[in-house]
C-alpha cells in the first residue's frame, strides 16, 4: 500500500523520542502558563507546582484538570495568554446552557492547527487532486475554518459552500466533479438521500463523490455504513475529532485502515480518567479523555476534561503512524449510566436502532429501581403503521429491539412501544434519559 | 363483500381510550363494531365506522398511529350452532383467522362477525359458495344499528 502520510517525522515517530519531545513540550507549557495565565500561575502556587518539578510525563498528574465551567467563569479573554493584538483569530462554542466558550488563536496556533489537520485529512486520502465541499456552517465554529485551512494546506481544491442550501450543495457538486465532502453523518446522509429523490434528472452515478470527512457529531459504524451505501459508486468515509478549547477539528482523525483516530500525540497529551473519581486510569482503559493542548499559545489548554468516553490504543497501526489511535467516541460522561455495574451510553442504544425502520429515530430511556436492582426501559415510538395487522408483528419487532440492544449491552432491558410524537424533542444537547431511581 | 376496519395503537395509559375516542367523535363518526386486544403496555383498538377514511384522517391529525385495513363481515342468525356453519366453511378451506369479534343486532335480530384472514378474496369465495351472508359496505355502515 501506498504510503499517505503528510507529515512523516511527527507521525512515525518512534515512542521514546516521542514521549522525550512531550515532555519538553510539556515543561515549557507549564512554564508558560505560570508567567502568562492569573489563573493557571494561581492554581499552581496553591499546589506547589514549577516546571521544572515536572520530571517525567506522569508528573501531569499534580496539574489540576481545566473544565469548560473554568472557561465559562473566565468569559470572554480570562485565559488567554497573550495581549489582543497577537490574537489574529477567535472562536465561540454555542453556549446552550450559559456563556458560551470563547477561544483565541495566535498565527502560530493557527499554523499548527492547520498542519493538525493537513495530517488527518491526507490520512484519509485527500490530497492535492481533491476537490472538497465544505457543507459545516462557516461563522464561530471551528469545523469549517479548521477543515477549510488543513485543507488548503494540503493543496486541494475548497469549494467553502457552508451549511444548508441542499440544492446548490448538489449542485455545485455535480458540475464542479466534488469528490470529497466535509459534513455531519446526518447531514452527509441527507444529502445522499436528497441526491436519489432527484434521481431521474441527475441519477446518482453522476456524482463523483468519492471521500467524506465526517465530524463534529458522533458516527457509529452502523451509520457510517448507511451513509456508504446510500452514496455507493465505493464511497468511503472516516469520522475526525477535535473541539474549540483544542483548537478544534484535528485533534485525532481515521486512517483508511479506520481502526481508530489517530492522535497527532506532538501536539496532543492525552489521558484517560474515571469520570467520577477523577483517578487517572491504566493505558488503554476506558474512561473521559483528558487533554492538554502542548503548543497552543493563544488560549492554553491544560489537563482539559472532554467529557467524552473513549480508550486509547498505544500499538503502531497498519498504515505505518505510530501514533496513538482512541476509539470513536464511546459517549459523553455526564450521559453515562450505571445499571447494575455495566456503563451504559445512549449512543450504543442509538446505534442498535439505526436500522429499524418501522420506529422514529427518537427514544427514551427510563431507569428505575425495582428492589435492590436497577432496570432499563427503552421506550421508542412506532411509526409503522402495517405493523398492527397481525398482532404478532408488533410483539416480533419488540423481540427483535430488546435481542439487538441486550446483544449490544449485555444486561436485560425492558423495550415499550409508544404512540408517535410522545416522546420529547430537542433542538439543542438532547435530554434522553429518565433516572427515576432516587425518587 | 369487504369491510374496512380502523387499527390504532395505543398505550396503556389512563384516559388514552377517552382522548381517542372523543378524536372520533369530534370528527362526527359514529362506531359500529370495536374490539380492544392489549398487552400490560400497549393495545391495538379495532374499529368499524361509518366513515372510515374520515376517521383514519382525524386519527393521524391527533398524531396516532393508524392503519386501514380491509376485512369481512359475516351476518348469522342468533340461534345455537350458527356460528360454526361458516368456520366449518373457512376449516374447509383451509383459511386460517387471524383474530375476529362478534357483536348482536338489536333491530335485525342477527348476530354479526368481524373476520380477518390472510386472503380476503379466497375466504369470500368458499363463504358465498357455502350460502354464508356477508355483507357489504353499505349494508354494514349504514344498517347495523
Amino acid at each position: 500500500m501506498e504510503k499517505h502520510i503528510w507529515n512523516p517525522q511527527a507521525e512515525c515517530m518512534d515512542r521514546k523520542e516521542l514521549e522525550a519531545l512531550q515532555l519538553e513540550r510539556l515543561k515549557a507549557l507549564v512554564d508558560y502558563c505560570d508567567k502568562n495565565v492569573k489563573f493557571y500561575h494561581d492554581r499552581f502556587e496553591k499546589h506547589g507546582i514549577t516546571a521544572d518539578k515536572i520530571k517525567c510525563l506522569s508528573d501531569i498528574q499534580y496539574i489540576p484538570y481545566t473544565t469548560k465551567e473554568d472557561l465559562r467563569d473566565n468569559y470572554p479573554f480570562g485565559l488567554f495568554s497573550v495581549p489582543q493584538k497577537e490574537i489574529v483569530r477567535l472562536h465561540a462554542s454555542s453556549g446552550t446552557t450559559g456563556n458560551p466558550t470563547v477561544v483565541g488563536y495566535t498565527r502560530g496556533d493557527l499554523e499548527n492547527w492547520s498542519e493538525q489537520v493537513a495530517r488527518i485529512v491526507y490520512a484519509a486520502g485527500a490530497d492535492e487532486n481533491s476537490i472538497v465541499q465544505i457543507c459545516f456552517g462557516y461563522g464561530m465554529f471551528t469545523g469549517a475554518l479548521g477543515l477549510h485551512y488543513g485543507l488548503e494546506r494540503i493543496g486541494a481544491t475548497v469549494v467553502p459552500t457552508s451549511s444548508g442550501n441542499t440544492e446548490k450543495q448538489l449542485k455545485f457538486m455535480r458540475d464542479f466533479g466534488t469528490d470529497t465532502i466535509v459534513a455531519t453523518p446526518s447531514y452527509c446522509l441527507y444529502l445522499a438521500e436528497s441526491a436519489k429523490e432527484r434521481g431521474i434528472d441527475f441519477p446518482l452515478d453522476q456524482y463523483k463523490l468519492k471521500l467524506g470527512l465526517l465530524g463534529s457529531e458522533g458516527c457509529t459504524p452502523e451509520m457510517r455504513k448507511q451513509i456508504e451505501e446510500s452514496w455507493g459508486n465505493g464511497f468511503f468515509c472516516t469520522d475526525n475529532y477535535g473541539m474549540s478549547e483544542l483548537n478544534g477539528p484535528g485533534m485525532s482523525g481515521e486512517c483508511i485502515m479506520r481502526n481508530g483516530l489517530h492522535i497527532n500525540e506532538d501536539h496532543f497529551l492525552c489521558e484517560v480518567i474515571d469520570s467520577k473519581s477523577g483517578d487517572v486510569l491504566e493505558k488503554g482503559s476506558t474512561g473521559e479523555l483528558v487533554v492538554t493542548n502542548l503548543t497552543k499559545r493563544g488560549i492554553p489548554m491544560l489537563r482539559y476534561r472532554t467529557k467524552d468516553i473513549t480508550n486509547i490504543n498505544y500499538e503502531k497501526c497498519e498504515c505505518g503512524r505510530t501514533t496513538a489511535r482512541m476509539s470513536k467516541i464511546i459517549g459523553r460522561s455526564d450521559d453515562m449510566l450505571k445499571i447494575r455495574g455495566v456503563n451504559v451510553f445512549p449512543t450504543q442504544i442509538e446505534s442498535a436502532l439505526i436500522g429499524i425502520d418501522s420506529i422514529s429515530p427518537h427514544y427514551q430511556l427510563v431507569v428505575r429501581r425495582e428492589g435492590f436492582s436497577d432496570t432499563l426501559e427503552v421506550r421508542v415510538e412506532l411509526i409503522d403503521a402495517s405493523l398492527l395487522e397481525v398482532y404478532g408483528e408488533l410483539e416480533k419487532l419488540r423481540r427483535r429491539i430488546h435481542d439487538k440492544i441486550k446483544a449490544i449491552l449485555g444486561i436485560e432491558i425492558k423495550v415499550t412501544l409508544v404512540e408517535p410524537k410522545t416522546i420529547e424533542r430537542f433542538t439543542g444537547k438532547a435530554k434522553r434519559i429518565l433516572d427515576l431511581r432516587n425518587q | 363483500m369487504i369491510i374496512k376496519q380502523i387499527s390504532i395503537f395505543v398505550e396503556n395509559k389512563a384516559g388514552r381510550l377517552a382522548e381517542i375516542t372523543e378524536a372520533i367523535a369530534n370528527a362526527g363518526i359514529d362506531i359500529r363494531a370495536l374490539s380492544i386486544a392489549d398487552t400490560t403496555d400497549f393495545g391495538i383498538l379495532r374499529l368499524i365506522v361509518d366513515k372510515p377514511e374520515a376517521a383514519a384522517l382525524a386519527l393521524k391529525e391527533a398524531g396516532l398511529t393508524v392503519s386501514i385495513t380491509n376485512v369481512i363481515a359475516v351476518g348469522i342468525d342468533d340461534t345455537p350452532g350458527a356460528f360454526s356453519v361458516p368456520m366449518r366453511v373457512l376449516a374447509d378451506a383451509g383459511i386460517d383467522v387471524e383474530y375476529m369479534y362478534a357483536f348482536i343486532s338489536r333491530d335485525t335480530q342477527k348476530a354479526y362477525v368481524i373476520l380477518r384472514v390472510a386472503d380476503n378474496d379466497i375466504a369470500t369465495k368458499a363463504l358465498l359458495d357455502k350460502g354464508v351472508t356477508l355483507l357489504d359496505e353499505n349494508g354494514f355502515y349504514g344498517l347495523v344499528k
